[in-house]
């Protein structure tokens, strides 16, 4: 009959982070192809994140190209912190977004020198939550979680600590004055993830950093030879 | 609210294949939800009525389709169910578990005119 129509079904079967997913790949090829070994750092707000990362940079900046790019919702405070460790930083301001996606990190990468065999550091905005569930084309997500924090942050927050690859249990000098029972948040993080390593170390008396740096070299030797042998 | 962009990415794919197949409304929108994916689904549902409005899928039906939880527990030698990530496995009790469903997030099909 005229002026009706026929509804009808179809299938589509996409994933829907699929676009996402492919500007990862995009990102991951390109570091890559230059050696460039990429972290994405995970974590509520405050846990040191940005801390760890101007010790981290000092400490290793002498040995590596190093950037970084700095996701928060508002200010460039953090980019410029980064800044004073003679890193370039590019600041993305997601506004009332809670992540950073893939097509924005492609987009901060145009704007960075080439890291030819370097490091690339990726602060995500601070939130245990919505970044879990977005591939940047880092080689490995690092959730940042303080002894500040509670020991149940891993089983109340489990996507993440699923998604990372290493746990940096960071402020460990303050555990003297704390009562905070490292053996039950290892063990938490093991429930959701039995395969996540973790390190305890202090960006203020950098206690544990020389443990988080040869973990660094290791997988960054690893990057670099692989680009090596692709050339 | 990663929902937010999670649904943008929804409407995204169905104006694309509104394109491909040719339709100009749709009445409704199945997805594929795992139980161990990334998102609730209930502020699923609400963004979407919101970021749903004035596009091809306004006033769609909104329909999930959840999708149980499984691991490969490594112990056992078998597919266990899962509930939550940090649960044990249901046999032995330990936690040598690989997920092996329940991270769907995915449009499986519409229903459209």
């Amino acid at each position: 009959m005229p002026g009706l129509t026929q509804a009808r079904v179809v299938q589509i079967e996409r994933d829907i982070l699929a676009k996402n997913d492919d500007y990862a790949r995009r990102n991951r090829a390109r570091f890559a192809a230059g050696g460039v070994f990429v972290l994405n750092l995970v974590s509520s707000p405050g846990s040191g994140k940005t801390s760890l990362l101007v010790k981290t940079i000092t400490d290793l900046k002498g040995r590596y190209p190093i950037a970084v790019i700095e996701g928060d919702q508002q200010t460039a405070n953090d980019a410029q912190r980064i800044r004073a460790t003679g890193a370039p930083a590019i600041q993305i301001n997601t506004g009332k977004g809670c992540h950073l996606d893939a097509h924005m990190v492609g987009h901060a990468l145009e704007q960075l020198p080439p890291l030819t065999d370097g490091l690339l550091f990726i602060e995500n905005v601070g939130n245990l939550v919505c970044p879990a569930a977005f591939d940047l084309g880092e080689a490995h997500k690092v959730v940042v979680l303080s002894i500040t924090e509670g020991e149940d942050k891993p089983i109340k927050y489990p996507d993440m600590f699923a998604a990372a690859d290493l746990l940096l249990l960071n402020k460990i000098d303050l555990l003297p004055h704390l009562d905070f029972d490292l053996a039950s948040t290892i063990e938490y993080a093991r429930r959701v993830n039995p395969k996540i390593e973790v390190l305890t170390v202090s960006a203020r008396s950098g206690e544990g950093l020389p443990a988080f740096y040869a973990w660094i070299d290791k997988r960054a030797a690893a990057a670099r030879a692989a680009a090596k042998a692709a050339e | 609210m990663h929902e937010m962009a999670l649904c943008e990415s929804v409407i995204e794919i169905i104006e694309r294949e509104a394109q491909q197949q040719n339709f100009s409304k749709v009445r409704a929108v199945w997805l594929e939800i795992g139980a161990l994916s990334h998102v609730e689904p209930e502020a699923l549902r609400f963004c979407f009525s919101a970021i749903s409005r004035n596009t091809i899928a306004a006033d769609a039906r909104f329909e999930i389709i959840g999708v149980p939880g499984e691991a490969w527990c490594m112990k056992c030698a078998a597919t266990v169910p899962l509930v939550q990530r940090y649960e044990p496995c249901p046999r032995c009790g330990g936690h040598q578990l690989q997920v092996t469903a329940g991270e769907e997030l995915r449009v499986k099909e519409l229903e459209v005119d």
